[in-house]
């Protein structure tokens, strides 16, 4: 139970309210209208919560406009205030919010653009776990037979992301990377998110490795990921799927047949 | 790692995660560089690296915007346990919070929000202060705020309640000379009254940043702390009396908005420093 | 269960030609074109912890932004007009101003 405390109560109620009365017991050395000055409250908590949000969709917001960004996040922060005092946390809810906003409908891709921009903010700060490399791998060759049941740990830094829309493209033609009018957001699109050093990659995926990652992810064991793969689509590239994951540090953990889960 | 305390004449920045590759490899003349607790709450990547990268060249002061020790509700054990996983792993010089509060009902507000000073106040943010310091094993220094309205609950002035709370909890104090020239115009006060009304020996650190200007209801000014601009010559001349009164302490130039380049910072702090030198040689120092 | 065996000792082959081949690989053979490396370090280049406060006294904070309400006045107005709309009868990013339900 929190203690009751009027003032507080009275600040949390008109925060981000400009029609609701001023909190109890305010006033002003000079007797002018503290209407003005508990303004600046107000501009400082939706200011500053806006500010944090519009870092982390660079994307998003160059799509919909400064405006209608800044807009869009005052509506989502009266809905959804931080929980936690550390804002890199901030705005994981955002593109839910987006796609059941009525003013984006026309722009329908634009809940997974503004995921794809979140998982790159996720995967910066994500922990550090060694990846597995090619030598630490070698061995395993050796006992050909624990394969099919062995299953993998991705790294935490990495998210994978499947949308109907040709979201990487899109996304890239913000980097720089072709040309916005180019891009053909009728087509389905499947991406990783990764941090590979100190940067973060986002690597356009065919759908048939993406679903391959996606099966491993949900603790599937190789063999099973690789006929589900291969069943469903038939140009499916083992190897390649492999190499990705390996030569870009996907893989955390690596538990062939017979050894207990990490 | 850099493990001695900087002098008493120190001054540092704020460090900001564009100036950090400059920092490593230029090694400004600063004695110390003060980083937002919850900025480096982080599971892991390249801002806790570097970060570490700065520690091993600089002492580190970690300040604390989300603590809410104003707060009605109790503290959030969870962010207290964040804070001593932080402190243990960057060993601060210093760990300062504010006098205020920014949380309520589980939501964070983001903004340091204003308490009435009475004793009510005083026994909830004392509680809190003996919880924060047995927590963290540490000394907190706490923060005079930027405030933009009063409170008719309050039965005693700013410097007195910080005094108090110092007496009681053996904090010590951040005197932020920006905030207490702020909250001086907003409120028709003399900014000397709450400098004057501190303990001495408890003031471990000052803070110094920029204001914007606005005019309230009745046309008077009204400063907003907004980190964004150089530091006022009216909080210069604060800052040098201040000195003149308190002796040399650890200077900070904070700027969070609008930043400039290294060096602009840098030349910032530096004039902090001949302040400091400047009350380091003066007779009545104390 | 013959069966099964045989279906797995194939996949076990399968899959140790593969990891065998990929474990060979240099880096640059899976770099991957089109992996769009992010420019510079835009992440994080803001510590979101950070003093933001408002310009003001007038301005975010102080007006209500309703989008439930009828009141909403604002449109799109950005780099989606160049897209090719997926849902718009135009064919374009959709223009017209959203009327509140």
């Amino acid at each position: 139970m929190i203690p009751q405390d009027p003032i507080q109560a009275g600040f949390a109620n008109a925060l981000l309210a400009p029609e609701r009365p001023l909190p109890p017991q305010v006033v002003t050395w000079n007797g002018s209208d503290p209407t003005v000055r508990f303004d600046v409250y107000r501009n400082n908590v939706v200011v500053s919560l806006t500010e944090a949000l519009a870092d982390g969709f660079p994307v998003t917001r160059a799509l919909v406009g400064e405006t209608f960004f800044a807009a869009m996040a005052r509506c989502f922060l009266a809905e959804h205030l931080p929980d936690s005092p550390i804002l890199t946390d901030y705005g994981d809810a955002l593109p839910d919010f987006i796609a059941a906003f009525p003013p984006t409908r026309g722009l329908p891709y634009l809940p997974d653009v503004a995921r794809l921009e979140r998982a790159r903010v996720r995967a910066y700060h994500a922990a550090d776990a060694r990846a597995l490399t090619a030598q630490d791998l070698a061995h395993h060759l050796a006992d050909p037979q624990r394969l099919p049941a062995t299953r993998l740990a991705l790294h935490p830094a990495w998210t994978l992301h499947v949308s109907e829309y040709a979201i990487v493209s899109l996304w890239a033609a913000h980097q720089g990377q072709g040309r916005i009018e180019d891009v053909d957001l009728r087509r389905a699109e499947s991406a990783l998110v990764l941090r590979d050093g100190d940067a973060v990659q986002v690597l356009p995926l065919s759908s048939a490795i993406a679903g391959f990652f996606a099966t491993l992810a949900a603790g599937l064991p190789l063999g099973v990921a690789a006929e589900i793969a291969a069943a469903t689509t038939p140009d499916f590239d083992l190897t390649q799927a492999l190499a990705l994951l390996i030569h870009h540090g996907g893989i955390a953990a690596w538990q062939p047949s017979g050894e207990p889960p990490a | 790692m850099t493990t001695i305390a900087p002098p008493a004449a120190a001054v540092g920045i704020g460090l900001k995660t564009r100036h950090v590759p400059e920092v490593i490899d230029l090694k400004p003349t600063l004695d110390f560089f003060e980083v937002h607790a919850e900025n480096c709450m982080v599971a892991g990547g390249p801002a806790l690296r570097q970060l570490a990268e700065v520690r091993e060249r600089f002492p580190l002061s970690i300040h604390g915007v989300g603590l809410s020790i104003g707060g009605a509700a109790p503290l959030d054990q969870r962010h207290l346990d964040r804070l001593a996983t932080l402190l243990q792993r960057f060993e601060p010089v210093w760990f300062s919070e504010h006098l205020a509060w920014s949380s309520h009902g589980g939501a964070f507000y983001n903004d340091l929000l204003p308490l009435p000073y009475n004793t009510e106040t005083l026994a909830r943010v004392c509680d809190h202060i003996d919880a924060v310091q047995e927590r963290l094993g540490q000394r907190l220094l706490l923060e005079n705020p930027s405030t933009y309205v009063e409170f008719a609950a309050s039965t005693m002035d700013e410097g007195r309640f910080l005094a108090e709370v110092a007496a009681r909890t053996g904090c010590g104090l951040l005197l932020d000379v920006n905030n207490a020239y702020i909250s001086a115009v907003d409120h028709g006060r003399d900014p000397w009254d709450l400098i004057a009304a501190l303990p001495v020996a408890a003031v471990g650190e000052i803070h110094l940043a920029g204001f914007a200007e606005d005019r309230d209801g009745a046309g008077d000014r009204l400063l907003i702390d907004t980190h964004g601009t150089p530091v006022a010559e009216a909080v210069w001349d604060l800052f040098r009396r201040t000195l003149r009164h308190l002796g040399p302490r650890p200077t900070l130039i904070e700027r969070d908005q609008a930043i400039p380049p290294l060096a602009i910072l840098v030349a910032e702090a530096e004039r902090a420093r001949s302040a400091l030198l400047d009350a380091a040689a003066w007779p009545e120092a104390a | 269960m013959t069966q099964s065996r045989a279906i797995q000792t194939t996949t076990a082959a399968a899959l140790a030609l593969a990891l065998g081949t990929a474990l060979t690989l240099g880096n640059t053979a899976v770099a991957g074109e089109g992996a769009a490396k992010e420019k510079c370090y835009g992440i994080a280049l803001k510590g979101k912890n950070d003093c933001a406060a408002g310009p003001g006294t007038s301005c975010a904070g102080t007006s209500k932004v309703d989008y439930q309400g009828n009141a909403w006045k604002y449109v799109p107005a950005g780099t989606c007009e160049k897209t090719a709309s997926p849902t718009s009868p135009t064919g374009q990013g959709q223009l017209a101003a959203f009327k509140a339900m």
